[in-house]
Formats: C-alpha cells, sequence, structure tokens
C-alpha cells in the first residue's frame, strides 16, 4: 500500500484505465442488443442483472485472493519456503502479499452496475429474494475466489500453468456474466453447469425475476449458489492442501 | 529427544528428455532413510557434499517438503500438518534465502516479525538487545536489507530467526560466501548461544571450521543416508586417520627405501622432502628410522585434518565402501 500510494500517476490512470475496460464490457452488452432484441431469451436490463452480479463477484474476489496468481513466482523461484516458515496460512500471506488497492475500483464499478440493474430489471422483490440480492454477490465473489485458487494451485505440479488458470478465471467472469442459453450444448454442460459458472449470476439472476430456467433446470437449483459456492470453496481448499505438500522447493 | 525421525525418506520424480516428446520418468531418493534424534540443547553439525540430502532434511524438519516416508517429530510435533504452531517454536537460517523483506530497514523487519510470530514487547525487546550487542547490528539496523552486504545480511537473519525465542534454531549454510570476519562473529555468536544451552542448533555447513569450533557432535549423509553419527574423534577412529611425518632431507630419497610401520605418502622437491604416513609405528619410531636411513634436515608430525577424513568419507562413500574397522 505505501509503496503504491508514491505512484499516484500511475493509480489515477490505472483507475481511468480500468472503468474504460468496464464500460466496454457494458458496451458489448449494449451493442448485442442493438442488434437483436434478446439475447437467449432474455431482454437487456435482465442481461444487465446478471453482468451487475459478475461484475462484483469477480472483481471482489481478485481483490481478495487474486494474489495468489504469484505463486508461480514464488514455487519456480523456492521463495515459497519462506512462506512456509512463517506461522501463518500460506494461502493468507500470498493473497496479502501485495494488496493491490487499484483493484478497488473495478469493485465500486461493480457494485454500481448492479444497484443500477437491480434498479431496472423487473426483479419480484419479496424477503428470500432481498436475501439472494444481498447473498448473491458474495457467493459469486467466494466462487470466483475458489476458482483464483484452484487454478493458481496447478502451479505446484506444473509450474508455466498460469494461461490455463486464466481461461478458468477471467474466461469464467464472461461466462458467468452471460445467459446460459446463449452457449452451445456441449460447452454451456461444461462450463456453466459441470463447472459451476451458471450458479454464480445466472440461475441466482432468474430466480431474482421470478423466471423458470427456459432449458428445464429445477426451479430450486436456481436458490442454490451459495450452497454451490460453498462446495466449490471447500474443493479449492482440499485442492490447495494437497498442492502444498507437494511443494518440492529448489536446490539450496 | 526434541528432534526425532525415523527412516526418513524424501523421493523426488525427475523426468528427462528421451525422444522428441516422450519423457521418461525416475525416482530419486534424496533422503534415503534417515533416522537422527537429537536431544534439548544439543548442537548437531549437519555435514555431506553438495545435493547429499542436507537441505531436503532440514526442509522435511521444518514442515517446508512432506516426507515420502517415515516419521518426524519436531518438539513434539509433526512438522506438515502442524506447520504454523511448530514455526513459532523453531528459528530457521537458509544462507540463500533471505526472511527479512528486501526494501525494509532491518528494524522494521523485526518489529513485522515481532506481530506475526505474536511476541510480548518484553520479550522481543530483551532479545533484540541481547541479538544487538553480540551481532554489531546497531551501525546497519537502519539501512534496507537490500542495501546490507551479505555478513550484514546474515547477522540480521540470524537475529530475525531468534527473536521470537525458538526451541530449535535450524541453520542451513548460515558462512556460505561470508569474510573471515563475519564467518568469526557469525560463530561466535552461535558458540555462546550453545553455551546458554536452551536452544537446540542443527547446523548444515561446507565449512568444516565451523564444525570443529561449535559442533561436538557431527552426522555425516551422503547420497540421502547417514555415513557417521557421533564426535569428530569417533569420526577419526572410525575412518583411521592417519598422523603423517613430513621431513626435508640433506639428500635426494632413495626410491627404493622402506620403513617399517610408515609408508611414503609423496615425494617432493626434487626428492628432498617426503611424507610419510604412518601404519602402525609410533612417530617416534618412524623419526628414529627414518634418521638412520637418510639425513635429515627438518621434520614435522602433523595432525589428520578433518577436511581430509571428510573427503575420503564422501568419496568412500560414493564408491560404495563403508567404514573401515577400528570403530
Amino acid at each position: 500500500m505505501r509503496a503504491q500510494s508514491q505512484y499516484r500517476l500511475s493509480f489515477v490512470l490505472e483507475l481511468v484505465f480500468s472503468t474504460v475496460v468496464t464500460s466496454m464490457d457494458l458496451a458489448t452488452v449494449w451493442v448485442l442488443f442493438a442488434v437483436n432484441d434478446s439475447l437467449g431469451g432474455f431482454a437487456g436490463p435482465d442481461v444487465l442483472l446478471m453482468v451487475g452480479i459478475a461484475a462484483f463477484a469477480f472483481p471482489a474476489a481478485d481483490l481478495v485472493v487474486g494474489n495468489v496468481e504469484k505463486l508461480r513466482y514464488y514455487v519456480r523461484s523456492g521463495l515459497f519456503d519462506a512462506v512456509l516458515l512463517r506461522p501463518l496460512s500460506a494461502l493468507g500471506q500470498l493473497s496479502a502479499m501485495d494488496f493491490a488497492s487499484r483493484k478497488v475500483g473495478r469493485v465500486v464499478q461493480g457494485t454500481v452496475i448492479y444497484v443500477v440493474a437491480l434498479a431496472v430489471a423487473p426483479v419480484q422483490w419479496s424477503v428470500p429474494v432481498a436475501v439472494l440480492v444481498v447473498l448473491t454477490p458474495l457467493a459469486g465473489a467466494v466462487f470466483f475466489g475458489a476458482i483464483f485458487v484452484a487454478g493458481a494451485t496447478v502451479a505446484f505440479w506444473w509450474i508455466d500453468s498460469g494461461e490455463i488458470s486464466n481461461a478458468f478465471t477471467y474466461g469464467g467472469k464472461d461466462v458467468a456474466a452471460y445467459p446460459a442459453t446463449v452457449f452451445g450444448g456441449l460447452f454451456r454442460r461444461f462450463f456453466t453447469y459441470g463447472l459451476g459458472f451458471a450458479f454464480v449470476a445466472y440461475l441466482p439472476a432468474l430466480a431474482m425475476l421470478g423466471r423458470s430456467e427456459p432449458l428445464g433446470v429445477p426451479d430450486w437449483l436456481r436458490w442454490c449458489s451459495p450452497l454451490t459456492s460453498l462446495t466449490a470453496a471447500t474443493l479449492a481448499g482440499l485442492f490447495w492442501r494437497t498442492g502444498v505438500r507437494h511443494y518440492r522447493s529448489t536446490g539450496s | 529427544m526434541i528432534i526425532e525421525t525415523s527412516l526418513l525418506r524424501k523421493d523426488f520424480t525427475v523426468r528427462r528428455k528421451a525422444g522428441r516428446f516422450r519423457r521418461t520418468a525416475s525416482v530419486v531418493s534424496a533422503v534415503d532413510g534417515v533416522s537422527l534424534s537429537v536431544a534439548e540443547g544439543e548442537m548437531l553439525g549437519y555435514i555431506g557434499p553438495n545435493g547429499a540430502g542436507k537441505s531436503t532434511t532440514l526442509k522435511m524438519l521444518t514442515g517446508v517438503l512432506t516426507p515420502s516416508g517415515g516419521t518426524v517429530s519436531v518438539c513434539g510435533l509433526t512438522p506438515v500438518p502442524q506447520r504454523s504452531t511448530l514455526a513459532r517454536k523453531i528459528g530457521v537460517v537458509f544462507g540463500q534465502r533471505s526472511q527479512l523483506w528486501w526494501d525494509l530497514p532491518l528494524m522494521e523487519s523485526f518489529s513485522l516479525l515481532r506481530h506475526v510470530y505474536r511476541v510480548s514487547e518484553g520479550d522481543h525487546a530483551a532479545r533484540l538487545r541481547y541479538c544487538r550487542s553480540l551481532l554489531d547490528l546497531d551501525s546497519f539496523v537502519d539501512t534496507p536489507v537490500r542495501q546490507l552486504s551479505l555478513g550484514q545480511r546474515m547477522r540480521g537473519e540470524l537475529t530475525a530467526a531468534l527473536l521470537h525465542g525458538p526451541k530449535v534454531l535450524f541453520l542451513d549454510e548460515p558462512t556460505i560466501g561470508l569474510d573471515v570476519l563475519s564467518k568469526q562473529a557469525v560463530r561466535g555468536f552461535l558458540a555462546q548461544l550453545a553455551e546458554r544451552g536452551d536452544t537446540t542448533v542443527v547446523l548444515t555447513t561446507h565449512d568444516l571450521a565451523d564444525i570443529e569450533k561449535l559442533c561436538r557432535r557431527l552426522v555425516v549423509i551422503d547420497h540421502g543416508r547417514v555415513v557417521h553419527d557421533g564426535t569428530l574423534d569417533e569420526l577419526h577412529a572410525a575412518y583411521s586417520s592417519k598422523r603423517r611425518v613430513v621431513a626435508d632431507l640433506d639428500a635426494p630419497w632413495p626410491d627404493d627405501l622402506t620403513l617399517p610401520g610408515a609408508a611414503v605418502e609423496s615425494v617432493e622437491a626434487e626428492g628432498f622432502r617426503v611424507t610419510l604416513t604412518l601404519e602402525g609405528a609410533t612417530a617416534g619410531e618412524v623419526v628414529a628410522r627414518l634418521a638412520q636411513a637418510v639425513p635429515l634436515r627438518d621434520l614435522s608430525v602433523r595432525e589428520p585434518e578433518i577436511e581430509d577424513v571428510v573427503a575420503r568419507l564422501y568419496t568412500g562413500a560414493s564408491a560404495g565402501t563403508g567404514p573401515r574397522d577400528g570403530r
């Protein structure tokens, strides 16, 4: 933090840049709707709701545990030794090692999109829906956090693993932001339900809108996001522990 | 026993290129059945050639690496599952790898460590005072770590490892690359620590002077196996280290001359200097026979050097021959 505040100009540039990127994401959605009236059977505000959830969840996860990506570097150089020699959680240390305040900006942007989407989309307000509205972005963040950790853990076996985990983190973010109905058969089954990305935004958004899944997914599944996120986090945690035990260090 | 291992093993899978895409995997045991027990307050020297498995053993004792087999217990804990708890009870200095924060002055690193290890302010201050005076830290405590010389950094590392009052201190080549003065400073400090007797120290090194000055007990490891465990004297006895007689002569050494109870090791200086190793006979007997046979100018008797013993141990162990008789 102290180091980063030394570079005010770069901080401002980062913020401007990330705002531009987020606007581009929004522009993509807008362009899609300029061409078609609906996307996979959903109107603009409905999709905006899904985009909003993902736009909060992903940067929030990135803010908290995104730094585990650096694990590759620590494993390759053997610096992970030093991490393991301190009496603190290894995962916690890696996440905290380089807390990037600039990432806060994206979380704020995501929150704004989500709030706007809640206002414009035809949300069927009730008590359970209100609970879901609060829990969903958090569950989404936990889910992405699990993906970040699981993706980084691969580095214990396979040091040049960066692009693989990026496919699931950044790729997953894009999958999560659109209705599952827009994707083709095999791809949909794998990413949305197999890996659970549909639980981040699509299914809970359906519940908020009071709609059933058009492809016949049972209604109760729409409420399951917090559970899937917890499952994902547990699995990622176990995977991480196995990874740490496979750490080989380097010669010295 | 504060450290106890039994048949400790660590295997690594090494992949080698075999053809364009194919790779063959082979399993290499870096540590292959090491059983050790170290009593509280002991200072143990752990030596072996490069790649013998010293660092790997240390990493298993500290919870960095998970053993492939065997059991380990340090301070009554199993290192890997109880890593965080154990980390509070041990101090570690890896000579080639810094525990300090690269961009922070030593003083700030120390106070950060106080929070990391949750040490009370009083204890922290007392230990810091102790280390500061013994290791002469005062002149550079406010310099960022990256600007310290290696010797200064190593003294900082030692302090950092001791601030939480560890029961066991693991040192992996603490004097590597240091100049004579820094080496002396580090050794002197460790000797002090040993005298106080409340810290168990396990030390790996290539510098046998470290061992001679500090450790009563010596464990030699090669190819992942313990080849010697005992005192220095026992090592000399086990490997029947030989004393030497070096003689300067007034006339060249006659090539066909043999002396009972001694073997000619080398003839130098155009025959005017001969080195004999004692085999059975006493130095006195050999000198007497030598004086009868050739005109002597000067004489010296040399004690076996630990370097030679260890060098022979390394090569001997590599060739698969164990210790000779005499133990």
